[in-house]
């Protein structure tokens, strides 16, 4: 089939070279110059699929040096992610988690990459994010995004533009650390109106194996509404003593607070490390891609010029038979 | 699967929700069975997302006695100092003054000052100094100390203390705006209380 192929793109080019002597033929196979056009027809072919070869080598090595990159990177923030996890636990013990809670203003902050070449995290990130939106809406209930990262970005503004109260991009530009996250998070809380955030990002299982998670932090009076209703998911919060120097809604305002600014340094870093993670994977299935395109690419230009090779001699040979018979 | 569900249900609509049991398996019965049933509702082809009481140990229920430490887990955004650790007591730096924390101590939620927080096992006292943030005692003996920075006492330079002070008291006098005089008064309040913590 590929010999057929090329012997088609050969006779594109027959018409010029009207006779091609035997001889010169032969002289010019023999000279390993098959990279000239003019020392014949069929060398053409060798040629595109010669530069194809180069291309894909070029692009395995690209591939794997982003994939040692990648690697290194997710080394150095795998650490700080999983000392990070300590943070939200102590709030999910005290307050619960309460995915499920009924409020009217929702506010949704999809956490994603900047950069692209990660896999699928962001788009599934997004996914969640729209099926939350979904999940929440209903009548007097009002759902908006909060977006952090490029990518996420570019897939919600398509079709929820008018939802997104605030962007938040390049993120990562100086290394993650919870004086950036606070200031983040702080902009976040003055800006937006909320009863309850909900925070979607990957979080980092293993290299292969990224969930996605939903925390969610509820504003005070909510937590309060929440405490009041016996039966409701904070029953016990009542039976905790308050000690601080101002009144009890004072200290779970700042509750609230501190929770999303731990959450949110826990989600960031997750979701970066994730990122590199995905980034990693995607980038070493890409590179044995190529390294397989490269072997099936090696063995259609071995076969093209053993058949040019083989054509010629045939001609020869039938040349000289017909010359003596 | 929904066993499961069905099963926490009837707790949730009996009681108030009380926290996951110590003897089940972490991972499925910590799950938010209303928001799963929800989700596979109205999106069926999706997963739904993992909520963070998925990925947490339960926490044992409030034993009928007193019992003899405290379990104790001191995290930092950058690591987590003690996960728990039994120990006899902890001193917590509160808004309102030191509190000391011991085993059975009533069910608090403390916001924490700049001041030491000091951890008592046996003999051994471990002090750091804490820039603030909030603690929580449950009614189980387990206290949660969540701070933004922790440094061990000797590791603070007495020196440079002492020239904080004098620079944020001078910022005070001088500021002009409310933020100014805020972040002076913060910048005031931890100095003194780290030279507390020095000489103290």
């Amino acid at each position: 089939m590929a010999m057929a192929a090329l012997r088609r793109e050969g006779r594109r080019f027959a018409t010029p070279l009207i006779s091609p002597n035997p001889a010169i033929a032969l002289r010019s196979s023999i000279i390993p110059s098959q990279e000239q056009v003019s020392s014949g027809v069929r060398c053409i072919s060798t040629q595109i699929v010669r530069n194809r070869m180069k291309s894909v080598k070029n692009i395995q090595k690209i591939t794997k040096a982003m994939k040692m990159v990648a690697a290194s990177k997710l080394r150095a923030i795998q650490t700080r992610a999983e000392n990070s996890r300590g943070l939200w636990q102590p709030f999910t013990a005290l307050l619960g988690d309460s995915a499920s809670v009924d409020v009217k203003k929702n506010v949704i902050v999809t956490i994603s990459a900047d950069k692209g070449l990660c896999g699928g995290i962001n788009s599934t990130s997004v996914k969640i994010s729209r099926a939350l939106h979904k999940l929440n809406s209903g009548p007097e209930k009002e759902n908006k995004y909060v977006v952090l990262g490029e990518k996420a970005k570019a897939q919600l503004v398509r079709d929820s533009k008018k939802d997104i109260e605030l962007i938040m991009t390049e993120l990562q530009k100086n290394p993650l650390n919870y004086t950036q996250v606070s200031v983040m998070a702080d902009d976040i809380l003055k800006n937006v109106e909320f009863d309850a955030l909900r925070i979607v990002f990957n979080k980092f299982q293993s290299v292969v194996s990224f969930l996605p998670t939903v925390s969610t932090v509820l504003s005070p009076e909510v937590v309060e509404r929440e405490a009041a209703e016996s039966g409701g998911k904070l029953g016990e919060l009542d039976l905790y003593e308050v000690e601080g120097a101002e009144t009890k809604s004072e200290v779970l305002q700042n509750l609230a607070e501190f929770q999303f600014s731990c959450v949110m340094f826990n989600a960031v870093l997750e979701n970066a490390t994730s990122e590199q993670g995905a980034r990693m994977s995607a980038m070493d299935s890409s590179s044995r891609n190529a390294g397989d395109m490269l072997d099936r690419l090696t063995l259609t230009y071995n076969r093209t010029r053993q058949a040019s090779i083989t054509t010629e001699l045939i001609e020869i040979i039938s040349g000289a038979s017909a010359l003596e018979g | 699967m929904f066993r499961h569900g069905s099963r926490l249900l009837t707790r949730a609509t009996a009681m108030t929700w009380r926290r996951p049991f110590s003897t089940e398996l972490s991972a499925e019965h910590s799950v938010d069975s209303t928001f799963v049933e929800a989700w596979k509702k109205l999106i069926p082809n999706t997963e739904p997302p993992k909520t963070p009481s998925a990925y947490m140990n339960p926490r044992p229920a409030t034993p009928s006695s007193i019992p003899s430490k405290l379990s104790v887990n001191f995290v930092l955004p950058y690591s987590s100092e003690l996960s728990g650790k039994e120990v006899d007591m902890v001193i917590i730096p509160a808004t309102t003054g030191q509190m000391g924390v011991l085993p059975g101590h009533v069910a608090t939620i403390a916001e924490l000052k700049p001041g030491v927080l000091s951890v008592h096992e046996g003999n051994d006292v471990t002090k750091y100094f804490v820039s603030g943030g909030f603690a929580f005692v449950h009614a189980n003996s387990f206290a949660d100390i969540i701070a933004i920075e922790a440094v061990p006492l000797d590791r603070i330079d007495p020196n440079l203390v002492q020239k904080g002070l004098t620079e944020f008291t001078q910022k005070l006098s001088t500021a002009s705006t409310d933020v100014e005089k805020a972040e002076a008064q913060i910048g005031v309040d931890v100095h003194s209380a780290l030279n507390a913590a020095l000489t103290g």
